[in-house]
């Protein structure tokens, strides 16, 4: 199983400030290795996130995003909401971590 | 005649002036909008990931002798790790030597879990049994943050190895006649677009002690004040600095005594 | 309360004061220390193209390795003595020709590669200068351990001395500065001959955005 998630979510005034941290290398597929071969690209593709059972978030990310991404975005909730955050990888790796809005 | 003298000087010191400030801003502007991006991103440090997985790694039985490391003493108790990390290096009865954390870390492994502290001094950055150092550090230090670093020479194995790194500090070398010195012995200045901390002195020294180990965004890795200690040499076209020897610590101890009374920061975030 | 001996007692704070007067800190170079030496040598191993041997020092860097004593009044002579040393090492152009192309210069001093135990014996090194130098204006990311480059012709002129002043500077900048923060660029074959005429290039052709 993929490294686990940082996942932090705090409620403030009906808006709950989500924030997110990957453990993921996110190759790009463009680098090239000291002995000058091409690192094979593997990266997230897509990115889930519910509160209490319910889509807020969904991204599709890519080559493009650097590694260990930070995600950071704000939806309207409530205390207690139960947060799941998954992600996908161009192996059809998978990774879930959750998190309480406090 | 004169009149007109008097305002083409007046126009020109004001040109004169605009030109300078237009270009001093252009170089202030270029490292304070650096300080900006690294602010914004100071939230999603991932050396918390790294933390998390050390947090794991203390708690869970490893070795020939399948222990955790919830026994180990980094000075200030068997299990105390709360502000261990601020009052290190320093000399421990059991090893009669001072030691800074990977060095001391390598202790507990080998008495504690059995592992072999040669494999790990051997062990490439960010590779193998040092994959695990580095998350246990990054834990370590976390349990640290906001402390004030507050190293002692009284033992006097501390006071030696303090005059040992000032001394080595100084040492220049390599075909490039660097030391630390060349670098870090002297105010405001910086190597491309990169401030330098006068380590010589309090305030420089918390700048560069209390900021290592960090994730550093170049690289995508986080790094232990060993590997920077280790990339520094490298950058001096010296040869390489041996893993936990005697002078990284006595450098250690030397900036770390040298910081006293600064805030530790760790784990920092840099380019 | 009567003071007496005022005279004697007068003439003992004068003899102290007299003597704080003149006796300034006898500062020495710092000794050998073996332990230290042990350190260093225990401390370290080779690696790729960097031997043991880069910590041995030679006479400029063991001087300079004791910037307390190095800088001060007991060490002019001695700074003299590393000065002349350098200078004496100094080779000049073996073509006789100072000046080459700047376009290649200022390539030579983006870089900063070369000579580190990552690199090979074949890794074309580079001049570094931006590290520590400003040299085109149009380039702003540029160190301030040295001073600005930047209208270096323009300012002094092309002369005879001005340009024998910047080969010799750019080969060993010691020659000029015992403790000086540059490399020897020469004296370690950072860059060859070729190499050097195109830095001076970079700050001595009049064409070189350097001087424009």
């Amino acid at each position: 199983m993929a490294d686990p998630m940082r996942v932090r979510a705090a409620e403030n005034g009906g808006t709950v400030d989500v924030k997110i941290l990957m453990k993921h290398d996110m190759e790009s597929g463009q680098r090239k290795d000291a002995a000058g071969k091409t690192i094979p690209a593997w990266f997230i593709s897509t990115i889930n996130v519910k509160a209490n059972g319910k889509d807020v978030f969904n991204g599709q990310f890519g080559p493009a995003v650097s590694k260990d991404p930070f995600l950071n975005f704000k939806y309207k909730g409530a205390k207690g909401d139960k947060i799941a955050v998954t992600w996908i990888d161009s192996k059809g790796d998978k990774r879930t971590d959750e998190a309480t809005a406090s | 005649m004169q009149r007109k003298l008097t305002l083409g000087l007046a126009t020109g010191l004001v040109a004169t002036l605009l030109t300078m400030t237009s270009s001093v801003y252009a170089q202030k502007s270029a490292t304070d909008d650096i300080a900006k991006y690294r602010e914004m991103i100071a939230d999603g440090n991932p050396s918390e990931l790294y933390e998390a997985a050390g947090e794991d790694l203390w708690k869970k039985p490893a070795g020939p002798k399948n222990a955790t490391l919830e026994k180990c003493d980094l000075g200030l108790g068997a299990g105390v790790v709360k502000g261990a990390a601020a009052q290190l290096p320093r000399y421990f009865k059991d090893t009669n030597k001072v030691q800074d954390l990977e060095s001391r870390l390598m202790t507990c492994m080998q008495v504690l879990q059995g592992r072999d502290p040669q494999e790990m001094i051997d062990a490439p950055f960010q590779k193998g049994p040092k994959k695990d150092m580095e998350a246990i550090v990054a834990y370590v230090v976390t349990l640290s943050k906001g402390d004030k670093i507050k190293v002692s020479t009284a033992h006097p194995k501390e006071k030696e190895m303090y005059d040992l790194g000032k001394r080595a500090f100084f040492f220049q070398g390599g075909p490039m006649d660097f030391s630390c010195a060349s670098c870090h012995a002297e105010n405001g200045k910086r190597i491309r677009l990169q401030d330098l901390p006068n380590i010589t002195e309090q305030k420089g020294a918390a700048l560069g002690w209390g900021y290592w180990p960090a994730y550093r965004v170049s690289s995508g890795q986080f790094w232990t004040m060993q590997q920077r200690l280790n990339d520094c040499y490298r950058q001096q076209r010296f040869p390489f600095p041996i893993y936990g020897s005697d002078v990284t610590i006595a450098l250690s101890m030397y900036m770390a005594k040298t910081a006293n009374g600064g805030t530790v920061e760790t784990p920092g975030l840099k380019r | 309360m009567k003071i007496t001996h005022l005279k004697q007692l007068l003439a003992i704070f004068g003899f102290i004061f007299a003597v704080g007067l003149v006796q300034t800190p006898a500062l020495a170079q710092q000794k050998n220390d073996p332990k230290f030496n042990k350190m260093m040598q225990d401390s370290f191993r080779a690696e790729g193209i960097a031997g043991l041997n880069r910590i041995d020092q030679d006479e400029t860097q063991k001087f300079c390795s004791d910037p307390k004593f190095a800088n001060s009044k007991q060490a002019e002579a001695m700074r003299e003595k590393i000065q002349k040393i350098n200078m004496d090492s100094i080779q000049q152009p073996s073509d006789g020709k100072y000046i080459g192309d700047w376009k290649n210069g200022e390539k030579i001093a983006q870089s900063g590669r070369g000579a580190t135990w990552t690199d090979k014996a074949d890794t074309v090194i580079g001049g570094g200068c931006y590290n520590c130098h400003q040299i085109d204006p149009k380039e702003i990311s540029y160190g301030t351990i040295g001073p600005s480059l930047t209208g270096y012709a323009k300012l002094r002129g092309y002369s005879k001395e001005v340009v024998t002043y910047t080969w010799n500077r750019i080969n060993n900048a010691k020659a000029y500065n015992a403790c000086s923060n540059m490399p020897r660029i020469a004296h370690f074959k950072l860059l060859n001959e070729q190499q050097i005429q195109d830095v001076m290039a970079l700050l001595l052709d009049p064409e070189s955005p350097v001087n424009k």
